[in-house]
């Protein structure tokens, strides 16, 4: 019997990546007809466990059943021939094609061979209408709609596959309000049916609102699994962090505040920054907190001059500046430097040497005449090498032949070499190890007391704290709590991060 | 009615590329014919039919391995390579002709299949794959004829590159072409019919396949078309033999057009540049997934008609490729004005 009631079960399931554990001896089981929330941290193994159960990963270990068979996955179509259909957050659509072929994209309506586009417009029409999208022209192309149009064609595009098992990885988030009743309704419905769904969702009210039971990832482990009201918002939360946190911080001063250096006020661009208000003083590192894209790297890339079409105002020792290109932030008017997300693309020219990556960003300070000189290369790159203690054999070495620690060092070094009165900082320890990690947090807090104002994007909780003077959690594309001094908890930051109200929250 | 012009309406908002170069084509070829002294007649349109039909096979051809976001440098090179075949097997009895121009044309095809295995099995870019098999093509060329000659059959040529009554008074088909019904069409071109033919016998079933879809869907988004379960290496392998198809196709009229084969390294190579423009002018986006054959058909029909223009007008040849650069400009300009709308700048680099 249970076999039949059982849809989904993973049993001792692990998944690595060369050094890192993604997963680890998870067992865990989705029964017909639940909604089922699976909640963690960033970085808790949840996006694992959905693309193993939707075939996009394979488990390095352990077993996946489906409906009572031991099943091996080496494609999506192959989940999905399963019935096991994933709504994914980055979005699985081909922009260039139609709505309706986008729907029934792998197996289109066919006569005599050929796509049937009459049968394949009925088709979107009628699926889209079940998801109250009756706006939506099957003909228009993709890429003219708008992101939520786009995440409810993809809603319709998994209804299409007639899934048994439908997971939404954070597929809400996207959503207008009335989207996001639809799709309660149609998950209400889905579930009538005998569908189950795996909901993977930040925002507790829905969690609340839709699901019966709820499982804790935390670290790559499955850690509890609970019907919905049997815990608390706060045993969910302590569930949810359990680790402790390391101490391998250096101390941090106290910090006066004065006049801020850096002031953002009602900052908005397009849909990911709603109103953004921050401010930043010299000798302030201030770490911006939340949840994976709450806004907060749309934020650094907007005061780096990154992003066209922005509102609202940006003062830089009190006078609004707001530069238009990463070459005017970093000009001495306002002296910006940004650390970017992605270290081998953004960061660093993998194939060139460790030299040119040095001074890419500061030239006209190596150069005499419009032509590089050598030795004030040679004495910059030295300089930057020691500051850093990059370990290179040589630095005429391409950057790419260093490990990742020693290449975020040269990210660093290199626009530490532009001398920047504010330092934006994304996530600059992502993916590198422990050692590298703690002589980064020193040299930030070195350049803090030498005056310079540090705004630190981080993605690890544990490094906000032991790191941080203040720190602003972004939620939903605005800042909605500002942390600092000893209020700065774990618990505090998880539960703003959710945008909880919980006891123990100072605002 | 309402149906047809909302369906008109998407369909020239989603293709503007391509209606403008239409649009382009029709204003330019009236405007020529106007000033032709002999304008608007069957002699006219069958000779620039002849000058126009090798190019656009090219430019279709071009098109498949354009749409997955790749280029294919060999497509000139399988055309000399499928001429010169063609100038050594299309002569003698009937069957023994249509069995060479089969043969040709698989030839060609052929090629086109090895180069897509190449691209998807070695996994090499396919620029530099295609540079190096046209090198080869060509190489092959010269083996088969190192010198221009051949005996193409002196009917077929007559009756394929003239009007359809020629064709039908050459082999003898309703009253040599005389008959009352076939007076309406006769005026038509040979190699229009066959271009148009060919066209719309493998394109419209192509656009109209998953294969076709899934070319289109790699050139959008191959993560995304591979995360959906579309069948992405057999569509690159497919696009890759069709345009080998086509250059087979261009290369077997281009013999039997000249009567004869010629392995001319330097035509080879002006065929396949021009081919890449004519797809950019046709409004194929060089990123892939935007586009089609029928487009590239009209933007290498575009650049003849330039051309023609410099005969009549009397104007320097020599500044005849000064102006198709300076259209084949104008055209990417057109295609680049989406960029400004971009908000994230950082994404004009990604």
């Amino acid at each position: 019997m249970n076999s039949i009631q059982t849809l989904v079960e993973l049993k001792n399931i692990s998944k690595n990546f060369s050094e890192t554990h993604a997963l680890r001896d998870v067992s865990f089981t989705c029964k017909k007809g639940s909604v089922h929330a699976i909640l963690g941290e960033n970085g808790a193994g949840k996006s694992t466990l959905i693309k193993i159960i939707s075939g996009v990963l394979k488990p390095s270990s352990g077993d996946l059943i489906v409906k009572g068979q031991p099943v091996q996955f080496s494609k999506p179509s192959e989940a999905a021939k399963a019935g096991i259909v994933c709504i994914f957050q980055e979005l699985s659509l081909i922009p260039d094609l139609s709505v309706a072929a986008n729907i029934s994209l792998a197996n289109p309506p066919r006569r005599f061979g050929l796509i049937d586009n009459r049968v394949q417009n009925k088709t979107a029409e009628s699926l889209l209408a079940k998801i109250n999208c009756e706006d939506v022209d099957p003909r228009a192309l993709v890429r003219e709609l708008s992101l939520s149009r786009r995440q409810m064609v993809e809603i319709a595009k998994a209804l299409g596959k007639n899934p048994e098992v439908l997971i939404l990885d954070e597929a809400t988030s996207a959503l207008t309000s009335r989207d996001v009743e639809t799709v309660y309704d149609l998950i209400g419905n889905l579930r009538d049916d005998g569908v189950s769904c795996l909901f993977i969702s930040h925002r507790m009210h829905e969690v609340e609102k839709l699901c019966d039971t709820l499982s804790v990832f935390r670290n790559g482990q499955h850690v509890e699994t609970f019907a919905k009201g049997e815990r608390s918002d706060n045993d969910i939360v302590r569930l949810m962090i359990g680790r402790e946190v390391g101490a391998h911080f250096p101390p941090k001063p106290v910090y006066a505040r004065s006049n801020p250096h850096l002031e953002i006020k009602n900052l908005t661009w397009e849909t990911s920054i709603k109103g953004v208000n921050l401010d930043l003083g010299k000798g302030e590192i201030v770490g911006l907190g939340g949840l994976d894209g709450q806004g907060q790297k749309e934020l650094l890339l907007a005061l780096f001059g990154v992003l066209r079409g922005l509102d609202g105002q940006v003062l830089i020792g009190g006078k609004p500046t707001r530069p238009n290109s990463p070459a005017a932030a970093k000009s001495d008017k306002s002296s910006i430097a940004l650390v970017p997300e992605d270290r081998k693309t953004e960061g660093l020219m993998l194939p060139m040497s460790i030299t040119d990556n040095l001074i890419a960003a500061s030239f006209d300070q190596v150069s005499r005449y419009g032509f590089i000189s050598r030795e004030k290369e040679k004495a910059a790159v030295a300089s930057g090498l020691a500051k850093l203690q990059i370990k290179a054999g040589h630095a005429s070495d391409a950057v790419a032949t260093l490990s990742g620690g020693n290449q975020q060092k040269v990210v660093i070094a290199k626009w530490l070499m532009t001398d920047p009165d504010i330092i934006l900082l994304n996530d600059p320890t992502r993916g590198i190890d422990v050692g590298t990690k703690k002589e980064i947090y020193k040299l930030m807090r070195e350049l803090a007391d030498a005056g310079k104002a540090i705004l630190f994007y981080s993605t690890d909780y544990a490094e906000l704290i032991g790191c941080c003077n203040r720190v602003a959690i972004m939620y939903d594309g605005a800042v909605v709590s500002e942390l600092s001094g000893d209020a700065i908890t774990e618990q505090a930051i998880v539960a703003a991060s959710l945008n909880m109200k919980t006891s123990g929250t100072a605002a | 009615m309402n149906e047809t012009i909302d369906r008109l309406r998407i369909s020239l908002s989603q293709n503007r590329g391509f209606y403008g170069a239409l649009l382009g084509l029709v204003v330019l070829y009236l405007i020529y014919n106007s000033l032709h002294p002999r304008g608007f007649s069957s002699a006219v349109l069958v000779q620039n039919a002849n000058e126009s039909i090798v190019i656009a096979f090219i430019a279709i051809a071009q098109t498949f391995p354009v749409l997955i976001g790749g280029l294919d440098l060999s497509v000139g090179a399988v055309m000399t390579l499928t001429a010169t075949i063609a100038s050594e097997l299309v002569n003698g009895s009937p069957g023994h002709m249509i069995a060479g121009m089969f043969l040709t044309v698989l030839a060609g095809t052929a090629f086109g299949l090895m180069n897509g295995l190449i691209v998807v099995y070695g996994r090499l870019q396919p620029i530099i794959a295609t540079l190096a098999t046209g090198a080869i093509a060509m190489g092959l060329a010269l083996f088969v004829r190192p010198q221009p000659g051949g005996n193409i059959d002196g009917d077929l040529n007559w009756a394929l590159t003239n009007s359809l009554f020629d064709f039908a008074e050459t082999y003898h088909l309703f009253d040599d072409g005389n008959a009352a019904w076939f007076q309406i069409i006769a005026w038509i071109p040979v190699p229009l019919v066959i271009l148009f033919g060919i066209l719309a016998l493998v394109w419209v079933p192509f656009k109209r396949s998953v294969t076709g879809r899934t070319v289109y869907a790699i050139g959008s988004a191959e993560g995304a078309a591979y995360m959906s379960g579309l069948p992405v290496a057999r569509a690159k392998i497919i696009a890759f033999t069709l345009a080998g198809f086509f250059a087979g196709c261009g290369g077997l009229f281009l013999a039997i057009q000249t009567s004869s084969g010629n392995a001319d390294i330097a035509q080879a190579g002006s065929y396949t540049l021009n081919s890449i423009a004519a797809v950019v002018i046709g409004g194929t986006s060089l990123m892939g997934g935007i586009g089609g054959a029928v487009g590239s058909m009209i933007g290498a029909l575009i650049l003849r008609v330039i051309s023609f223009y410099f005969r009549i007008l009397s104007i320097d040849p020599l500044l005849q490729s000064l102006v198709e650069g300076i259209v084949l400009l104008s055209a990417v300009s057109l295609g680049a004005l989406r960029t400004i709308q971009v908000k994230n700048r950082l994404d004009l680099f990604r």
